[in-house]
């Protein structure tokens, strides 16, 4: 992009095209230099047009002094210039060969914990600036536990100011150590610690000659090298549907985009909470049919079956479902001046869901610079706690740490319209209450759900309409009985005009339902396919193995597997319901 | 940069948050409006809205505020676009402030922008009864907006609070209102201006030929090129020059600067971005008339 590489537009068109995106969020204190870093990253790397260096030089602001201030590039409003620091959330962006860059720039005074919640939460990566003259301060402490707290993957510690302390070594040392004991506690995995100086530039484009100790990146070049992305979950397709895209009666497609996992064509879904099952029969976007799609494209599924689904429904995978409940232990950061109340209604926002929902106890509050848990009996403005969250209807999510998008939500006062608070919903690991005593409490006062019988029966319900011997259905409904599931067989000579009901009941109580029959086809066999829904009904044709009932059970078995109605593992179907 | 088959370049992650925008208004909100400015800007978020409905149509009318001293290339390109995408289209002036003889030489800048774009724009929204408007501001354009949320709160007049936005975190957003107040929404948020330029050059977004270089009649003023689309813009003993120019950014013509460049094709006009890295604000009159000036508008409403 500069003059010292030169390249043809098509040359520069081509590698812009592929680069990828990095946000990642800033914190310092007051006085560790962080608009001077970020003014350096943007100027280093020609992000800043030379009409807004211009409008510096003439802003008639008293500042520190120099010859240029990076800060002031950075330094938005008025009021701000008039107080001197940042009070706000500001984003920047600026591009090197590599990749683009989004900044989320956020202050670290003690009463804005809720602007570095916020910059953190869509961030990759979070940079935490420390005085070098200082060493490691509350805040710097209070910094790097909402980084870990807000699930950012990745840390760089910059040890800022070296010039002041002659770029000694031993000083470097001691502050990593400093921040290391700490990190430790926090579950931080990935910390980098790069010694710097901002105002002169050592090691935050280039590495600095006055740091021969130090041997890893520079900040640029680690912000150009470490993984982007990640703050995604690969393993759980979930996809909360956003909008219904029905242009004619021919077209019926969820719009949503992809929250974590991946689908493809013709992959099996779950509806949540209808526990509805479909398969994925295209993915349509304005460009053209895709065959596959993973976060965070933004796309319209289509479904084989005509099913009913809304915004706030979840598309999910059948063999990982999340947990679905009314109540749920979270972490939460409290963004407004009226005090977090226990009992109060309040309007939760998950993924596209937004329902009513109280705080039915404040676990503790955390002292986030010595992460100590304090009992509370409420929460102030930028204080962070635990809570026992009860929603007016069932949500579907994930803990935070497993997946950012689905365990994620924010509270919002219906009397005010404000947002007052954000929540990250608490891990199974040590932190939720076993699962049996969870189950106790769960859907005590709501209607037993689809969901729930599957998750009582380990197996979704289907009617499989069976031509060939009795026999067959009766080996196999053996073998599904040993394997925990409920089955039960419909014999031809049980068969009538009832059949259709009788078979849609059984399955709506959720069992495997096996109806032995002479034929596939039939009038008796549409209206037990509409009866029971077109998306649990299944046709086998076994007349050909009438001597082999071992053989063909086993198929019949085989085929419930392979279409999501029976856990293939011991993994997902279930778990957490 | 090795890119498996599942990374996704910024540009379609930029497209993918702009999209996830789109429908959450479109969900939320009894009657959305789009702001059409007929700029670049709007072009890509026209584009933007396509893609978050199809196959459907774009579920909101596009609402351009015309305080008649738009440019004809301009006009003609909306009636053109919007009818070629089968937008609806609806054009709001103010018309009692055009009637008292509103001009930027007789008001100054402030004062015309205050009365048809600001005031025009406010009571456009009122007519409509919108609830929520899109718009096609970036934070990377001016300082003041780095701070803007995607979901920027207007209370009844319309008037925006820097100390009073709601914090925005993840892709969660707030869009409860009371009767009478406001969102406007900014789905190009992220987007720098390059990223708008290499996506209108990738997905082909048709745009108003005045960003394109031809030979232009003007008035020269100093560094300033000055279209003399209308009269009353020229000073006692100007004349208009034929000038090899383009302009940077679209408004109204007395104030939109152009300049000097042979740029006829977007990655040339790429090209000259990367090398004149001059703001595209520059040339607007408008915002050398204060320090800090975008920051005083945005309060009163302008976008």
């Amino acid at each position: 992009m500069s003059a010292a590489t030169p390249m043809t537009i098509e040359e520069f068109l081509a590698q812009d095209e592929r680069k990828e995106l990095l946000r990642f969020s800033t914190a310092g204190s007051v006085d560790d230099g962080k608009s001077t870093l970020i003014g350096r990253l943007l100027y280093d790397s020609k992000g800043v047009y030379e009409d807004q260096i211009a409008s510096v030089a003439k802003a008639s602001v008293n500042q520190s002094a120099g010859s240029f201030d990076f800060a002031l590039l950075t330094d938005g409003l008025r009021a701000e210039r008039e107080q001197g620091i940042t009070i706000d959330v500001a984003y920047r962006y600026f591009a090197t060969a590599r990749r683009k860059f989004i900044i989320a720039d956020t202050p670290g005074h003690e009463q804005y914990t809720r602007n570095m919640a916020t910059g953190a939460s869509t961030a990759d990566l979070a940079i935490v600036l420390v005085d070098a003259r200082n060493g490691v301060l509350p805040q710097s402490r209070r910094h790097a536990y909402i980084a870990a707290l807000l699930g950012i993957p990745h840390l760089v510690v910059c040890v800022n100011k070296m010039d002041l302390v002659e770029f000694r070594q031993d000083v470097f040392e001691r502050i990593c150590e400093d921040f290391a004991a700490f990190a430790a506690k926090l579950d931080l995995k990935d910390v980098l610690y790069i010694p710097i100086s901002a105002l002169l530039g050592d090691n935050v484009v280039s590495p600095s000659a006055r740091t021969p100790y130090y041997r890893g990146p520079s900040l640029l070049e680690h912000l150009e090298t470490a993984p982007a992305g990640r703050r995604y979950n690969t393993a759980d397709f979930r996809f909360p549907v956003q909008y219904v895209l029905r242009p004619n009666l021919d077209f019926r497609g969820y719009a949503g985009q992809v929250a974590s996992g991946s689908v493809q064509v013709g992959d099996p879904i779950m509806v949540l909470p209808s526990g509805r099952l479909s398969r994925v029969s295209s993915i349509v976007t304005y460009d053209g049919g895709l065959a596959e799609a993973y976060p965070p494209l933004s796309v319209a599924l289509c479904l084989e079956h005509e099913l009913d689904i809304s915004r706030g429904d979840m598309l999910v995978h059948p063999s990982s479902v999340p947990y679905v409940s009314r109540r749920f232990e979270a972490m939460m950061v409290w963004m407004n001046a009226t005090p977090l109340e226990v009992d109060k209604t309040y309007l939760v926002k998950h993924t596209t869901h937004q329902v009513k929902a109280n705080i039915r106890a404040i676990r503790h509050r955390v002292d986030v610079n010595t992460l100590e848990h304090v009992p509370a009996v409420r929460l102030e403005l930028n204080e962070i706690g635990a809570v026992l969250v009860e929603t007016v209807k069932p949500l579907y999510f994930d803990a935070y740490e497993r997946n950012r998008v689905t365990g994620a939500f924010i509270l919002i006062d219906p009397m005010t319209n404000e947002t007052v608070g954000a929540g990250m919903i608490r891990g199974a690991h040590g932190h939720e209450p076993p699962r049996k005593q969870r189950e106790a409490i769960e859907f005590e006062f709501t209607r037993v759900t689809p969901v729930e019988r599957y998750a009582r029966a380990g197996h979704r319900p289907a009617v499989v309409w069976m031509a060939g011997d009795a026999e067959i259905a009766f080996v196999a409904e053996r073998k599904l009985f040993d394997r925990g599931c409920l089955v039960h067989v419909l014999e031809e000579a049980a068969q009538g005009e009832g059949i259709a009901r009788v078979a849609a009941a059984l399955a709506e109580s959720g069992l495997l339902v096996l109806c032995v029959a002479p034929e596939t086809a039939g009038e008796q066999a549409a209206a037990t396919r509409q009866a029971a829904g077109a998306e649990r009904f299944l046709t086998k044709d076994y007349r050909e193995h009438a001597g082999e009932p071992e053989q063909a059970a086993d198929d019949l078995v085989r085929t419930l597997e392979e279409a999501g109605f029976l856990p293939v593992t011991s993994f997902g179907a279930g778990e957490g319901i | 940069m090795k890119l498996d088959s599942r990374t996704v370049s910024h540009l379609r992650a930029l497209e993918a948050e702009s999209i996830h925008i789109f429908r959450e208004v479109a969900a939320e909100f009894a009657n959305p409006v789009l702001l059409y400015s007929v700029g670049k800007d709007s072009s890509t978020l026209v584009r933007l809205a396509q893609k978050a409905f199809y196959p459907g149509p774009i579920p909101f009318p596009l609402l351009h505020i015309d305080t008649s001293y738009k440019f004809k290339e301009m006009i003609e390109f909306r009636d053109r676009f919007t009818a070629q995408i089968g937008a609806r289209l609806i054009v709001y002036k103010n018309e009692k402030a055009l009637a008292d003889g509103a001009n930027p030489i007789r008001l100054g800048t402030q004062k015309c922008c205050g009365l048809l774009k600001t005031r025009g724009l406010l009571d456009g929204l009122a007519a409509g009864g919108y609830d929520a408007a899109f718009g096609g501001a970036r934070r990377e354009e001016e300082k003041s907006r780095a701070k803007e949320r995607v979901y920027s709160f207007r209370d009844k007049f319309g008037q925006w609070d820097p100390k009073n936005q709601r914090p925005e975190l993840w892709n969660l957003y707030n869009g409860r209102i009371d009767r009478g107040e406001t969102i406007r929404v900014f789905p190009l948020s992220n987007w720098t201006e390059i990223d708008i330029w290499h996506y209108i050059h990738l997905e082909q977004i048709p745009v108003v030929p005045l960003y394109f270089a031809k030979e232009r009649e003007m008035i020269v003023r100093g560094n300033l090129l000055i279209p003399v689309e209308q009269d009353f813009v020229r000073l006692p003993g100007e004349k208009p020059q034929w000038v090899m120019c383009r302009m940077r950014s679209i408004g109204c013509s007395p104030c939109s600067g152009a300049i000097r460049s042979e740029a006829d094709t977007v990655p040339k006009i790429i090209e000259e971005m990367i090398h004149a890295r001059r703001s595209e604000r520059e040339n607007r009159v408008i915002d050398y008339d204060e320090e800090g000036s975008m920051e005083i508008k945005k309060r009163e409403g302008y976008f």
